[in-house]
């Protein structure tokens, strides 16, 4: 189903996903303001932020100081184009509640919720197509109902319950997989130490996200099995395999790539759930605790991160889905 | 190939579900001789789910009264005790009887969702209904306020919120009702520029209709059953939300019982062997949830009977 693009078609898309992507500043600048915005307005004084636990003990002459100094008492529109100027200068800031600037944060954690998220969307994809075609194809037959049935009671069981379900049976009851955490209690890190942490979190946040991929999937391609082309190699007599694989199932992926990029936002939800379930050292974890403790910086930088995300993450969506669909029109 | 139905709604297995699934192709599946089976009508669905939630608020409700017990009596002799007759829920480490914390629980998470549901629905209205109706520049800031607030995860956006004005109910429906509303703005939108189209509307302006009368009489009684179906999709959307953020430690405080304060107190008796402090808050959260989902869906079925699902999840 990979065809090769023409000239005009490649800069089409690449037109296309420039466009985009200035679409996708104003957004952020939004973002930006929208949460800095919310910063400003709270009772939270940001004073408490900078001080900690020096806060009571600091009289307050030396606090108007500091305000002055921080420049607190500032217009707030020019407190955030301050906040904005350092932060595209990369001076992310310092995190309270971790000791640490914020980009050490960032460095330390991103790669772990990258594993955790990424091994999940892998294995929540795989599983959708594989159950998906399956169930379309004998649709209607024990595993279809039993599958349907349960992908869609699995709809209404919210990351968090699945979790510790999961911890429950797995982890308590059966004593097969670790409770939480990256490691064995003062193990070293290492592939096998690591992978059999991750089984659990990664499962847990692939099953919260599989209905809809399962449900879209079997359902595109039984909507696929009625159009005209499936219908003309059914009737050729090719084999019912071949029209499944090769005829039905590339129609009915097109949409799903999209449905994928549209859930990247559920899966940030799920990861922030389910890292804080299992303890997983990542930066979705990192949201509560910076939520916790009120601290800004990183609960900023956090938030800016996962619009990026899900920004770049549509937008790779529909590169890939005009890439692949010579019929869609790169204008969009 | 007559057989072919394509675009007719069916029941779902199970009755539940937020998607409407259609069932086209049916022909490959007879040929493979498989048996037609008993589906629920929309109008059925539409009985078993409110039966349910009935069942739930009547438990909610009536629970805390009838057994004149407090929710946050502690009772250490009975601590940790399993599921009995005295206590059909078992009791929480403190002796909590979990039964009537349960319905207590129920009861927080019903009404707050509720709240917000209905807030960010007719907030939802409001800037959809304005945007769809104004256009130009006015519709272009609103459409990007809506990407904005979608680009960000809602449970992180609800997060910051609740993080920066802490501690209070209000704090907790802001961050639910400020995060929901962006779907049904868009959704109310592009049935206004539909809407616009209509000869009716080209009548009401030409006849002298100012731009707020076609608003209030033309594009607002016609965007209300929209309206109320997204306001209970929106509920087990809610629901989730609140004990999300109650789950994290983010929400209401711990002895005030919600369903997520309830789960959140399971995360450790869990590790004590205590599977019953998880089971039957989870089981009322995710039999609620799948009851509004049901109804949601039935009434969806009975306003907007060729309508695509609209993708609420």
């Amino acid at each position: 189903m990979i065809t090769r693009l023409g000239r005009d078609r490649r800069r089409a898309v690449g037109r296309m996903a420039v466009r985009r992507l200035l679409l996708a500043v104003p957004v952020l600048v939004l973002t930006s303001v929208v949460v800095f915005g919310l910063a400003a307005a709270s009772p939270f004084d940001p004073l408490v932020g900078y001080l900690g636990d020096r806060y009571l003990t600091a009289g307050a002459a030396e606090q108007q100081q500091l305000r002055d100094t921080l420049g607190l008492d500032d217009p707030w529109y020019e407190q955030y184009l301050r906040w904005a100027g350092s932060l595209l200068s990369g001076d992310l800031g310092t995190s309270r509640s971790y000791g640490q600037p914020v980009a050490d944060v960032l460095a330390e954690r991103l790669p772990w919720t990258v594993l955790l998220a990424g091994t999940a969307l892998v294995l929540a994809v795989a599983t959708a197509l594989m159950l998906g075609v399956w169930t379309a194809w004998r649709q209607g037959g024990v595993a279809d109902r039993v599958v349907t049935a349960v992908a869609h009671a699995l709809e209404g069981v919210p990351p968090f319950v699945v979790a510790l379900a999961a911890i429950g049976i797995f982890a308590l009851g059966l004593s097969w997989l670790p409770v939480a955490g990256l490691t064995d209690a003062g193990a070293a890190v290492s592939v096998g130490q690591v992978s059999r942490h991750l089984i659990l979190p990664a499962g847990v946040l692939a099953v919260s996200q599989l209905p809809w991929l399962l449900l879209h999937v079997r359902q595109s391609l039984i909507a696929a099995f009625g159009e005209d082309h499936v219908v003309g190699a059914r009737a050729r007599g090719l084999p019912a395999r071949t029209v499944v694989l090769r005829h039905a199932l590339p129609t009915a992926l097109l949409p799903f790539v999209t449905l994928v990029g549209t859930r990247l936002p559920e899966l940030v939800t799920g990861a922030i759930l389910v890292e804080s379930v299992f303890s997983w050292p990542g930066v979705a974890a990192a949201v509560v605790r910076s939520a916790m403790q009120v601290d800004f910086p990183l609960l900023a930088a956090l938030t800016l991160l996962a619009a990026v995300v899900v920004l770049l993450g549509s937008l790779l969506a529909d590169v890939v889905y005009t890439v692949l669909d010579p019929r869609v029109a790169a204008d969009g | 190939m007559a057989e072919v139905r394509t675009k007719e709604r069916t029941g779902d297995p199970g009755g539940v579900g937020f998607g409407g699934w259609f069932d086209a192709g049916r022909v490959w599946t007879r040929a493979r001789g498989s048996r037609r089976r008993a589906r629920l009508t929309a109008r059925q669905r539409l009985f078993v789910g409110i039966a349910v939630l009935a069942g739930l608020v009547v438990y909610a409700v009536l629970v805390p009264i009838i057994a004149g017990l407090d929710e946050r009596l502690v009772d250490l002799a009975a601590a940790g005790s399993a599921p009995s007759l005295e206590h059909p829920f078992g009791t929480d480490q403190a002796g909590r009887d979990l039964f009537v914390r349960t319905a207590a629980g129920l009861r927080v998470s019903l009404l707050i969702a509720g709240l917000c549901a209905v807030i960010s629905t007719v907030l939802g209205v409001a800037v959809g209904a304005v945007a769809g109706a104004v256009g130009g520049w006015v519709d272009r800031i609103v459409m990007r306020l809506v990407d904005t607030v979608n680009a960000v995860p809602h449970l992180l956006l609800g997060i910051v919120i609740v993080a920066l004005y802490r501690g209070s109910v209000v704090a907790i429906v802001a961050s639910i009702a400020l995060t929901h509303w962006a779907p049904v703005a868009r959704l109310i939108r592009s049935e206004v520029l539909s809407l616009r189209q209509r000869e009716f509307v080209d009548a009401a302006i030409s006849g002298g209709a100012s731009r707020r009368w076609v608003i209030r009489r033309h594009f607002l009684p016609a965007v209300i059953p929209q309206a109320v179906l997204a306001a209970v999709l929106l509920l087990p959307h809610a629901v989730w939300h609140e004990s999300a953020l109650s789950f994290l430690g983010l929400g209401l405080p711990p002895h005030r019982a919600s369903l997520g304060t309830l789960l959140d107190e399971a995360r450790e008796s869990l590790l004590l062997g205590s599977w019953w402090t998880l089971v039957f808050p989870s089981l009322m959260l995710v039999v609620a949830t799948l009851a509004v989902a049901a109804c949601g869906a039935a009434w969806r079925d009975h306003v907007l009977p060729r309508r695509r699902a609209e993708e609420w999840a």
